[in-house]
């Protein structure tokens, strides 16, 4: 029998040696993850760390070569159609149809989740795009656009949200925007996060616990004063991955 | 309450549309442009007007017939020697002959300004030109007869001729049933694959098939959206020829409908198929350049494919577009009904629903 929705798995995300290659790049090589309700997690690493292809397992994009990915105690093989409904998510540089106008393109994807206006309402204005709302998709900036692909993910009132690199080419003050709308979510839902991001500063600020991954496994993980202290007493982020790696997280 | 407007397909429908309708280019492409070009051609090959020709001549020894002519009846303007063949049913022809070198003459033949080189040689005229190109064959005949009865000749049978300008037996008749079913090709492929290899790349496909949207709904609005776009298109064309060249449907409608009905098929299922794949823009444009254009040369929409090798007209019989177009063509102007298209609208249905399920069942979402 299947469990009801609200009455969850102890974690809510449950990764299990879980590996992927594609043709001869092993990209995720064997990794072990739990994530807690509510719990904000962030994924550090340079490009080709495995990030991406991690979160596209767990959001039921791809499909592990070996071992298993639980969420809320389901899998993606058996109960995809009740794992879409919970998880909200974000991935790299979507570009949604240009001539739409973004209060159209929440209304599109509003209607998948049997949602009406009142909840892209709610969601524009949680968002800060009031003013945009009929403004078409091609005539946004990029935060703004940031912010759209944000609201969609966030139309459902996911209980796990998934976000790959949102504030990937935002400055700083755009990237603030987002931040405190994550924020504010953390206050006012139980939802649980999976970021990643290239930015130390953006984990530091917003997540309960950092995992470092590169080359597809995760080096290390805990909170921000965890793993700087467990290698061996480290005064930054960057330090550390150059400890651990000897690159910079940049690269 | 959950309101049609809420619903994914609805929503999905009104999506595809409001982008097809934004984008002035596609209402360009997709309205003004079949029917400049059904206007373009239906001008060109239906007018009764003026035809200017162009000979060369060489005149190191002149011949003495053609001296007279020239001197007679053409007016002379330094190299250049103009007169006219009058028939008010054929249409007039305007002869230009133009004293030049041969090295200019082969020059000018080249060029493609000329078709037709004469020589002349004391007491005859030797006519240089390809006798497989139908336009030089004509003009010698022209104007070997011209010289042989005088300008007369031309004229003299005018009340033989009857010409044939009932609807039906035109050009213009022949090209907008083929127009009409080159739009339903065009739009689909481009309209269908390339918006779907457009939104793979942009990976919009992706991210919508990470939420309960149902994927069937997603392709089914994509072609009712252009299915609609293809009424307008279709029928702005028809309305156009009708007012302009008075084309009628002599044939029966409801057939008609069924084979554009099969037709949007047939492309939409198609279209899935090329795009089922590829996430690159670039190769999608290949891969439809390669489906459509052999189509559009050999499936007899601006000419007879019966021009095209004995060998060939089975393999270019059963081409979807050589089969909506021959059907379409039938009904317009061969008063067809639903017995004579109806083979062909089950083929065309049926290829459509064969690239449809094998085009999703390798369909790259991701």
């Amino acid at each position: 029998m299947e469990k009801p929705i609200s009455s969850s798995a102890e974690y809510l995300v449950d990764v299990r040696d879980v590996h992927k290659s594609f043709k001869d790049v092993k990209a995720v090589k064997g990794i072990d993850l739990k994530i807690a309700h509510g719990e904000f997690v962030a994924v550090l690493g340079p490009n080709g760390a495995g990030k991406t292809t991690m979160v596209e397992m767990i959001e039921g994009i791809q499909h592990p070569d070996k071992g298993e990915i639980h969420i809320d105690g389901k899998q993606w093989k058996h109960h995809q159609h009740e794992l879409h409904q919970i998880i909200g998510l974000s991935l790299q540089e979507t570009r949604f149809m240009e001539k739409l106008t973004a209060y159209e393109t929440m209304q599109l994807f509003a209607s998948f989740y049997k949602l009406n206006s009142h909840r892209v309402d709610e969601v524009i204005e949680l968002i800060g795009l009031e003013e945009k709302k009929k403004a078409y998709v091609n005539n946004l900036s990029g935060g703004q656009r940031q912010r759209l692909a944000l609201g969609i993910a966030l139309l459902n009132k996911p209980r796990l949200l998934l976000l790959d690199e949102p504030t990937t080419g935002l400055d700083p003050n755009a990237r603030r925007e987002i931040w405190n709308i994550l924020l504010r979510l953390k206050k006012e839902l139980n939802t649980s996060l999976i970021l990643t991001t290239h930015y130390m500063e953006e984990a530091e600020y917003l997540c309960d616990r950092i995992i470092i991954m590169d080359q597809g496994q995760i080096l290390s993980q805990g909170t921000l004063e965890e793993i700087l202290s467990m290698n061996g007493g480290c005064r930054s982020l960057d330090e550390l991955f150059i400890n651990l790696t000897g690159r910079h997280l940049y690269e | 309450m959950n309101k049609i407007t809420n619903h994914q397909l609805y929503r999905l429908i009104a999506a595809h549309f409001l982008e097809i309708i934004r984008e002035p280019s596609v209402l360009f492409w997709g309205i003004v442009f079949p029917i400049l070009m059904a206007w373009g051609l239906g001008i060109a090959f239906t007018q009764k007007g003026e035809l200017t020709q162009r000979v060369a001549i060489i005149r190191t020894e002149p011949d003495i017939k053609l001296s007279a002519f020239l001197k007679d009846h053409t007016s002379h303007n330094g190299n250049l020697f103009k007169t006219q063949l009058k028939n008010k049913k054929l249409g007039n022809i305007n002869l230009i002959f133009e004293e030049v070198s041969w090295p200019k003459a082969f020059t000018m033949l080249k060029k493609g300004d000329v078709n037709l080189i004469l020589e002349e040689h004391l007491n005859n005229v030797e006519y240089h030109f390809d006798p497989t190109n139908a336009d030089a064959k004509l003009l010698y005949q022209q104007i070997s007869n011209t010289l042989k009865y005088g300008a007369e000749y031309y004229t003299n049978n005018e009340a033989e001729i009857k010409p044939l300008t009932v609807t039906g037996t035109r050009y213009i008749d022949f090209l907008i049933p083929g127009l009409l079913a080159m739009g339903i090709m065009m739009s689909c492929t481009w309209g269908i694959s390339y918006t779907l290899i457009d939104r793979r790349s942009k990976k919009l496909l992706r991210r919508m098939v990470a939420t309960p949207m149902k994927k069937s709904n997603f392709l089914f609005a994509l072609m009712t959206a252009r299915f609609t776009m293809n009424i307008v298109e279709g029928g702005l064309l028809y309305l156009f020829a009708w007012l302009y060249f008075g084309i009628h449907i002599q044939g029966s409608i409801p057939a008609l409908i069924a084979v554009f009905i099969a037709g949007n098929i047939a492309f939409s299922g198609m279209s899935i198929l090329i795009s089922s794949h590829t996430a690159n823009p670039e190769i999608g444009n290949g891969l439809i350049n390669a489906i459509v254009t052999p189509m559009m040369v050999v499936s007899g929409v601006f000419f007879s494919y019966h021009n095209f090798p004995e060998w060939s007209q089975p393999v270019i019989q059963y081409l979807p577009l050589t089969m909506l177009a021959d059907s379409m063509r039938s009904i317009f102007n061969e008063g067809a009904g639903f017995t004579s298209v109806v083979m062909d609208t089950l083929v065309l249905s049926g290829i459509g629903a064969v690239s449809f399920i094998a085009g999703l069942k390798i369909f790259k979402w991701y």
